[in-house]
């Protein structure tokens, strides 16, 4: 997974910016209250235990879930709107590969291309590919795809229309050490380049050292936000919000 | 619309490479005509009051299966939600993916109205070119409701259920104005069709515009 070319992110109203969002399912409050800002050329691992409502709270950000209450701000817009030209700012990884199985990663990559006017996007379409070192493989239906190939290619869909948010939800999940190596330099490069990033994991030793502040979710609200702490200290915060029941 | 255009061609590309929705509703089709050609035993004097029950009673079994799995395409790897995150109108993937669907119940429509004629000894090419404008008018409205309705089901427990229990009582009306358009075609032409010509155009126009306008509030959580 290596050399694609990264575009400028200008804008001055931050990327993210979550006031009070709470999603509630059947009654039950899943988010209970999420204040979060995200900057320009930030990185946030956002870090919780299972159910803690992290995937939730990714997915209101990619504007696939309305907020039950609160309010979402994005690049300055008010979410609810959610006018498609904010939605080409977003890049969303899920824990489906959103890719259909019948065609094959080429196919599956210049059709979300072409839905996001993708400029040049058979050079990109192959670019990506290749740095998910799937030149061979692209040519084959994803049916046939492993766990990792898998993974590889739903992350170069999302970051095929070069955006200008990040939303990673277990993007390590999978990828063999070599790949999780290049992608964590990938995601340097784009936070540098000065995009923005928010990731979720339970993976710290691979978040921490890209990440530039780690949010702890715990019972749908942010019980703690650290600036740019090792793996140690952040593991310790963890264990102290999740055993405290903060 | 060129964001329905995509999803059109990704939705015949994915069709013409598994061949998995036609040759099911072909077969289906087929099925369904000889099991009523078996049951009914019509003599030919007959035939001209069966065929449409039985062109349309195929039509609308094959076309919820047919719709069905067109948007079942969409729920493998939440694909759907693929769609949603891309800067397109929601109207839009409905337009896309109710084209896809019309394609399909088109060659279904191709495959089963011939047999419909060899089946009942029924010659249909006199009346072949007013036959064509029922047939598109009751596919068109067909799929753009079932469309619609294809999108809620797929994100429900037992949608196999919930797709016919739902679609069923809302397009009596459009099955009563293609069976009545059909018959009166088959008696003597347009001419005598034109009440249930106009039911038909009021049915497609009334839930072509309800499925764009609320699509976006069916898809979206």
């Amino acid at each position: 997974m290596s050399g694609v070319g990264i575009r400028g992110a200008e804008n001055a109203a931050p990327p993210l910016v979550a006031e009070g969002l709470v999603r509630a399912y059947a009654g039950v409050r899943v988010l209970a209250g999420v204040d979060l800002t995200v900057e320009t050329g930030e990185t946030l691992a956002l870090l919780g235990p299972n159910g803690a409502g992290k995937t939730t709270l990714l997915r209101v950000f990619a504007l696939l879930l309305r907020p039950s209450a609160g309010r979402l701000t994005l690049f300055g817009v008010d979410a609810r709107s959610a006018p498609p030209a904010l939605r080409r700012r977003l890049g969303y990884l899920a824990h489906e590969s959103f890719c259909y199985p019948d065609l094959s990663g080429e196919e599956n990559l210049a059709f979300h291309a072409r839905l996001f006017r993708v400029p040049a996007a058979r050079e990109r379409v192959a670019a990506l590919l290749a740095w998910a070192g799937l030149e061979t493989a692209g040519r084959r239906p994803i049916r046939f795809y492993s766990r990792g190939m898998s993974q590889r290619l739903a992350l170069a869909r999302a970051l095929l229309h070069e955006p200008d948010l990040l939303l990673l939800d277990e993007p390590f999940s999978g990828l063999d050490p070599a790949a999780v190596e290049t992608l964590q330099e990938r995601l340097v490069a784009l936070r540098e380049a000065g995009r923005a990033i928010v990731l979720t994991t339970h993976d710290l030793d691979r978040a921490a050292p890209i990440a530039t502040r780690t949010a702890i979710l715990h019972r749908g609200r942010i019980a703690s936000v650290l600036d740019g702490r090792g793996a140690d200290d952040v593991a310790a915060a963890y264990r102290a919000v999740v055993a405290g029941g903060r | 619309m060129r964001g329905a255009l995509v999803i059109f061609r990704k939705d015949l590309s994915i069709e013409w490479r598994t061949r998995e929705g036609v040759s099911s509703v072909l077969v289906l089709g087929l099925l369904l005509l000889v099991v009523l050609t078996v049951a009914h035993d019509a003599p030919p004097e007959a035939a001209p009051a069966l065929a449409p029950s039985f062109l349309w009673a195929t039509f609308l079994f094959t076309g919820l299966l047919g719709v069905q799995r067109g948007f079942l395409l969409e729920r493998e790897n939440d694909c759907l939600a693929g769609l949603l995150v891309s800067p397109i109108d929601p109207a839009a993937i409905y337009v896309g993916k109710l084209a896809a669907n019309v394609a399909l119940l088109a060659v279904m429509q191709l495959f089963v109205v011939p047999l419909v004629g060899l089946f009942l000894h029924l010659d249909l090419m006199p009346v072949l070119p007013a036959l064509l404008v029922v047939l598109a008018l009751g596919n068109f409205g067909f799929a753009a409701l079932a469309t619609l309705f294809a999108a809620i089901s797929v994100r429900v427990r037992a949608r196999e259920v919930m797709l016919p229990l739902l679609l069923l009582p809302l397009l009596v009306p459009l099955l009563i104005g293609t069976v009545s358009a059909t018959r009166s075609v088959l008696a003597g032409g347009l001419a005598l069709a034109t009440d249930a010509v106009t039911v038909l155009v009021a049915f497609d126009v009334i839930f072509a515009v309800a499925g764009w306008l609320l699509f976006a509030y069916v898809v979206r959580d």
